[in-house]
């Protein structure tokens, strides 16, 4: 019983900070271009070669 | 400045649409090669909605832009309204859905545990703390169904809404009772996962009709955007069309389209109407003749003053008669509603009939009550409102990678059916531009071809574009020529190896043709003429296999029409004013028929709202593209029977998900009645009746083959 009165707690913050940062992003645009940021990757950077 | 874009000190904001992008490649390129001017401080290009946001010095316009990407291969338009955000039917959906999925997982680990056998104070503790997660999260993520739902009670109507609010509400309600008297079973994570369920359906749903607004949004680019206005003093200047007025003079180009109504202040040529009228013999204007916004300058260049700009063309006359019967069409009810207006009573009067029943047979009011109660939450219409959104989505999404975009969701649902379809002649039934004529392209010597290809590349005219577009199909390679001029009205002249070379028009030919003049050789002629659409006959073989009786409802002058009817062997109707056209789909409609009106042009605008369904091809005016139900892309008019086909394997699916949720509330309602039903099998009811109906939604992904 002790066990679960720390264990719930912990899960229900771990969930609750999945749901907020999901939220974060939403508002933050990060859903706006799935498909740009999906392809994005695959441009090269342009500039210098080390 | 102009409207679309938005002042930074001396950095401007404009967005344009690039519906020619589509994966990584062409986004370094439109960016980088935009980064390249010293002007530009930044390019970013949105892959998604296919809108380019440049942020840029205020000396260049919009105009040049546009032409800067044709240089980089990438046709654009100047996006008018950026100020209204586009509208999202996804994002306020996401909210809820992310809140359900996180209360309903929460509160189903906490509940396997109390199914498993937790008792007496830790199953009191595990009920509390999902009453905690669960109340606040079905206020939050319920929100879209009980404001749907009281919106359609305060009409008197009822839709799926209401038993799906009635259903969560209660389960609720009770839940807190059973929690607060220590009671066996709590109901919270049967109601989350109900509305996180529906919800995903829901957000599928709006998000196929996003992405299908956007590629529709994409398209429209036919009316001109604007015109350059000369100036006291003889300077130029390019001015979008919502800021023409009365009087200005504008200069239009041969192959420009007019942005606004006008007579004609200098110079003679000749226009196409087609998108306006339908008709395909351009119409010769001189000196103080009228002509009308969206009309096509053939010839030369003439001056234009204009005596209607923005809300008072002859276009805008068009788009309100549309406006009447598109708020007819609105009054369309969805299948999912109509099957709700008999499943909502039905299930109300069994809860009551239950409660009344176990009274009379002598159990206590909170037994009764609960029964009552447990026959609501078991019919609450999970599956039932899965059957219809997913089933839509899965087909619209097929349909989509076949090229045909459903704008709107009720638009299969009419589609399947109609038994009813008028065509549009022009730019529907034929391509809507002139082409030339295959047999006298084959019979050119190849020197010909190479030389009417090197001077039709150097014109803007649609002749020498569709002309250029075709040698250069057959992969003709350009002769080099020297010296080539465009004379307005007349055709082009170059030198090849010294010697004069000229592709003209013909003197005194009554039909669209070229001549092709080559040194010591005889005149050739190619002719000029709108063709079918390919698969035209086989498209119209297969609406007629499926039920659906074709006829022509077009513009265009009689013997053009009658041309057309012949190739086809369908009946026809010509000269038909966009209010005749309207008044034809009302007559059909009046004797019972459904009725697909297919077509592109402006004068159609009010029959596309007018119809039961409507279709317009890509290549369609804004005004018919904005009107249809459905857009199809590619060239083919097989997209019209594969639609009708997709449409109405998608009712039959539909049917079936009704049927095979209605069976499974059929199943478990006895054992509700019986007072058998337990949490842990009204959540192994619902799951497994959704599952089922994705499942044969699925079947759907093939449709538009």
């Amino acid at each position: 019983m002790n066990g679960v009165l720390i264990l719930l707690p912990i899960a229900l913050g771990l969930g609750l900070l999945g749901l907020a940062s999901f939220f974060w992003a939403m508002r933050n645009g990060q859903f706006e271009d799935p498909d740009g940021a999906a392809s994005r990757i695959l441009i090269d950077e342009e500039g210098p070669t080390p | 400045m102009s409207a679309a874009a938005e002042r930074q000190g001396q950095l401007e904001t404009s967005v344009l649409a690039v519906p020619g992008a589509h994966c990584a490649g062409c986004m370094s390129k439109i960016e980088r090669g935009l980064g390249q001017l010293p002007q530009v401080a930044s390019a970013r290009l949105n892959l998604t909605s296919r809108m380019l946001t440049v942020v840029h010095d205020a000396a260049l316009d919009d105009r040049q832009l546009v032409e800067e990407l044709e240089r980089i291969g990438f046709a654009a338009k100047r996006q008018p309204r950026v100020v209204d955000k586009t509208f999202s039917a996804v994002k306020p959906l996401l909210g809820p859905l992310a809140v359900a999925g996180f209360a309903g997982m929460n509160v189903m680990l906490l509940s396997v545990s109390v199914w498993s056998g937790a008792e007496g104070s830790t199953r009191d503790l595990f009920h509390w703390i999902s009453a905690l997660i669960g109340v606040p999260a079905v206020a939050y993520a319920g929100q879209p169904f009980f404001r749907s739902a009281w919106s359609a009670l305060k009409h008197g109507r009822t839709n799926m809404d209401v038993p799906i609010s009635i259903g969560v509400t209660i389960a609720c309600l009770l839940s807190l009772y059973e929690t607060a008297t220590h009671g066996e079973h709590a109901w919270f994570d049967g109601a989350l996962m109900l509305l996180a369920f529906l919800l995903a359906g829901r957000v599928l749903d709006a998000m196929m009709r996003d992405r299908a607004r956007g590629a529709v949004d994409a398209l429209l680019s036919q009316a001109a955007q604007g015109a350059l206005v000369v100036r006291e003093g003889g300077t130029l200047e390019w001015l979008p069309s919502e800021a023409l007025e009365p009087g200005m003079v504008m200069r239009v180009a041969a192959g420009e389209r007019l942005a606004a109504d006008g007579k004609i202040a200098a110079g003679a040529s000749r226009f196409d109407q087609a998108l306006l009228t339908g008709e395909t013999t351009p119409v010769a204007a001189g000196q103080g003749g009228m002509v009308l916004a969206g009309t096509l300058n053939l010839d030369r260049p003439v001056d234009v003053t204009v005596s209607h700009a923005g809300r008072d063309t002859t276009l805008a006359e068009i788009a309100r008669l549309m406006e009447a019967s598109t708020q007819n069409r609105s009054k369309y009810v969805r299948l999912a509603d109509r099957a709700a207006r008999w499943y909502a009573p039905a299930v109300h009067t069994l809860a009551a009939t239950a409660v009344v029943g176990w009274l009379i047979a002598g159990a206590t009011l909170y037994q009764a009550l609960v029964i009552g109660v447990a026959v609501l939450i078991i019919t609450c219409p999970c599956a039932l409102g899965l059957a219809v959104p997913v089933a839509q989505v899965v087909a619209s999404g097929s349909l989509l990678r076949a090229g045909i975009m459903v704008k709107d969701g009720s638009a299969l649902e009419r589609l399947a059916t109609i038994d009813r379809a008028l065509l549009d002649k022009t730019g529907t039934l034929t391509l809507g531009r002139p082409q030339p004529d295959p047999a006298a392209l084959d019979a050119l010597p190849p020197e010909a071809a190479a030389v009417a290809l090197a001077l039709a590349s150097h014109s803007r005219h649609p002749v020498s574009r569709a002309l250029c577009e075709e040698l250069a199909r057959r992969g003709v390679r350009p002769a080099p020529l020297t010296q080539v001029v465009e004379e307005p009205g007349q055709g082009m002249r170059g030198l090849l190896d010294g010697q004069r070379v000229a592709l003209r028009r013909p003197e005194g030919a009554s039909s669209t043709a070229v001549a092709i003049e080559l040194p010591g050789e005889p005149l050739r002629l190619v002719a000029f003429a709108d063709r079918l659409r390919d698969d035209a006959a086989q498209a119209l073989s297969s609406l007629q296999a499926q039920g659906v009786t074709c006829s022509i409802l077009s513009g265009d002058a009689a013997p053009a029409v009658a041309e057309v009817a012949r190739q086809t062997g369908l009946t026809g109707q010509a000269s038909a004013t966009p209010a005749d056209k309207q008044h034809a789909i009302a007559l059909l409609q009046g004797a019972g028929h459904k009725v697909l009106m297919v077509g592109d042009g402006l004068n159609d605008g009010p029959a596309l709202a007018a119809a039961d369904v409507s279709m317009a091809p890509g290549s369609a005016s804004d005004v018919g593209m904005q009107a249809a139900d459905l857009v199809f892309v590619q060239g083919s008019l097989t997209a019209i029977p594969k639609a009708l086909h997709a449409a109405r394997f998608t009712m039959r699916v539909v049917r079936q998900n009704f049927a095979l949720a209605i069976g499974y509330n059929a199943l478990a309602v006895p054992l509700a009645l019986a007072g058998m039903v337990t949490p842990l099998i009204a959540a192994a009811a619902m799951s497994s009746s959704s599952l089922l109906v994705v499942v044969n939604s699925l079947r759907l992904v093939r449709a538009a083959r």
